[in-house]
């Protein structure tokens, strides 16, 4: 309880910092939609040579284009800014900080940041993917929806653990600030459903780097392209995530020698 | 002359220095690069052999090579960003380079030609990692690997001089980024970054003629991937030479202007 109520101040005062800045919303919001307009150009060059992909419709696509977009906004509001703070203190030493509150550092290393302005690629990205789901000529039901929510939230989390177990590879390491460019650059696959993708890069798309999770399985629940039995083993797979970033962080810790900063 | 010569060589060889010793960082982001084109590569090829072998006159193994090609090629094209430019004028480090008598951008073009040195070593194991996966079809002449060499320096030398204008908008304004994001998603459409131009409509095609982005990128992989003329291939290069004369031109006017707008302190 305590932690939830920790995550929500910090997220209040995340909030009212963003306020202070009100037109970046704008030109957030511009971003996005440059962003967008070249993804859509991507997908309109696709169906303007051939009827489906892999066995994926046009309105499918767009379906996952837009949970792709959304899960970007997510990632950038919350869990990357987040990381690349600790990286950053963990790289100066002031991590010391954080560590001397009275409350668990990993929540505490997890919950600080808050950029409410890229939520703007949540709102463009909902827009997109309920365009495609409205095109779309299967059905959509609550249970689909309950069954989107579930696997968006365990996509999301995954990434997280993703995002903390190579941060937390920084207590050794130091110096990973490239980081955040390979991530981006393969976050970027999950544009497209990774059954496209040829064996040895799905398997990596899937485990390696959870895009996989985070985009195609919460699509796939809409589109009921998804057995119940997966989404099971999503759950399995999340808890085991949250374990081992848990442990690993531990030991990470333990390796820490601050520079009194 | 000679001194400037001297400059460039002496610059180039610290640039090589400096890039091998952060080979790791430089991994990481060539490798986080290289999901770009092998993205659009599955996609391309996966249609390619849902229609029947070739789309838009290219089979699997000619996207593999397009887009294997593509991964020097955007190798080349990266120079100092428009972001650094933003750096260098509102941090007021800009103080420091004017009062060397060595013009700023002369010394971007000596630094990042070193630079590619290092990267194109690096490149080489990635780009034959590529291939032993992807298999691209490749049959250059002679005429067209040497046309190919400079046309990748050619691209490098225009997309200096259209990002270094780009850059200098910090001049006048401070919010560019917005700018920035326009400019790159308008180039990644019609310069073939995204897909080879010939998959574009016809009227696109006819557009991107007429403006540089397609002779930094398409034009020096296609010289290598494609089966252009003798004439094709001169042609292109004039383009290139036309772009980077013009291009230069546009550098020192708008130098001369906003230099005059600059008044930071310091640096």
């Amino acid at each position: 309880m305590r932690i939830l109520y920790l995550a929500w101040n910090y997220l209040r005062v995340g909030v009212l910092n963003e306020f202070q800045y009100r037109v970046n919303f704008f030109v957030q919001l511009g971003q996005s939609l440059v962003a967008l307009s070249t993804g859509l150009i991507g997908l309109w060059l696709v169906f303007s040579h051939t009827e489906e992909l892999n066995g994926w419709s046009q309105p499918e696509l767009l379906a996952v284009m837009g949970v792709f977009v959304m899960m970007n906004g997510l990632i950038q509001s919350y869990i990357q800014p987040n990381m690349t703070r600790l990286l950053g203190e963990i790289q100066d030493g002031t991590l010391d900080f954080a560590l001397t509150k009275p409350a668990d550092a990993q929540v505490l290393a997890s919950v600080r940041e808050f950029r409410l302005w890229s939520l703007a690629d949540v709102i463009v990205g909902m827009i997109v993917l309920l365009i495609g789901i409205n095109q779309y000529t299967g059905t959509v039901g609550p249970w689909q929806a309950l069954g989107f929510l579930v696997a968006l939230l365990m996509g999301g989390l995954l990434i997280y653990c993703f995002w903390l177990i190579i941060t937390t590879t920084a207590f050794w390491v130091i110096r990973i600030d490239q980081i955040v460019n390979l991530f981006e650059g393969i976050y970027a696959a999950g544009r497209w459903p990774v059954s496209i993708y040829p064996n040895w890069l799905r398997l990596s798309l899937t485990f390696l780097v959870p895009v996989a999770f985070a985009v195609t399985v919460p699509a796939s629940a809409l589109l009921n392209r998804l057995t119940p039995a997966t989404l099971l083993g999503t759950a399995g797979l999340t808890l085991a995530f949250l374990v081992v970033a848990r442990i690993y962080w531990r030991i990470g810790l333990r390796n820490y020698s601050g520079a009194s900063a | 002359m000679r001194r400037m010569l001297d400059y460039f060589l002496t610059s180039m060889k610290v640039a090589v220095l400096i890039e091998f010793q952060y080979r790791v960082a430089q991994y990481f982001y060539m490798i986080g690069m290289m999901a770009e084109p092998v993205i659009y590569l599955v996609v391309w090829s996966t249609i390619a052999n849902s229609q029947g072998g070739s789309v838009g006159g290219y089979t699997a193994t000619g996207f593999a090579a397009y887009y294997i090609v593509w991964t020097l090629v955007r190798n080349m094209n990266i120079v100092f960003t428009p972001y650094g430019w933003e750096w260098r004028i509102r941090q007021g480090r800009l103080s420091m380079e004017l009062v060397r008598p060595i013009h700023p951008i002369f010394s971007d073009i000596s630094f990042f030609s070193g630079m590619k040195i290092v990267v194109i070593i690096l490149w080489l194991p990635l780009a034959l990692l590529l291939s032993l996966v992807f298999k691209p079809e490749l049959h250059p002449t002679l005429l067209e690997v040497v046309v190919f060499f400079f046309a990748i320096w050619g691209a490098f030398l225009i997309r200096t001089m259209l990002v270094s204008l780009l850059g200098m908008i910090t001049f006048w304004t401070t919010r560019v980024g917005a700018i920035y994001e326009l400019f790159f998603a308008v180039e990644l459409v019609l310069s073939g970054r995204l897909v080879p131009m010939t998959l574009m409509p016809a009227w696109v095609q006819q557009i991107a003629w007429y403006l540089p982005f397609q002779w930094c990128f398409y034009f020096p992989i296609q010289a290598l991937v494609g089966s252009m003329t003798p004439a094709e291939l001169f042609t292109g290069l004039g383009l290139q030479l036309f772009w980077i004369l013009v291009g230069t031109l546009f550098v020192n006017v708008v130098w001369k202007l906003g230099i005059r707008q600059f008044s930071a302190v310091g640096g």
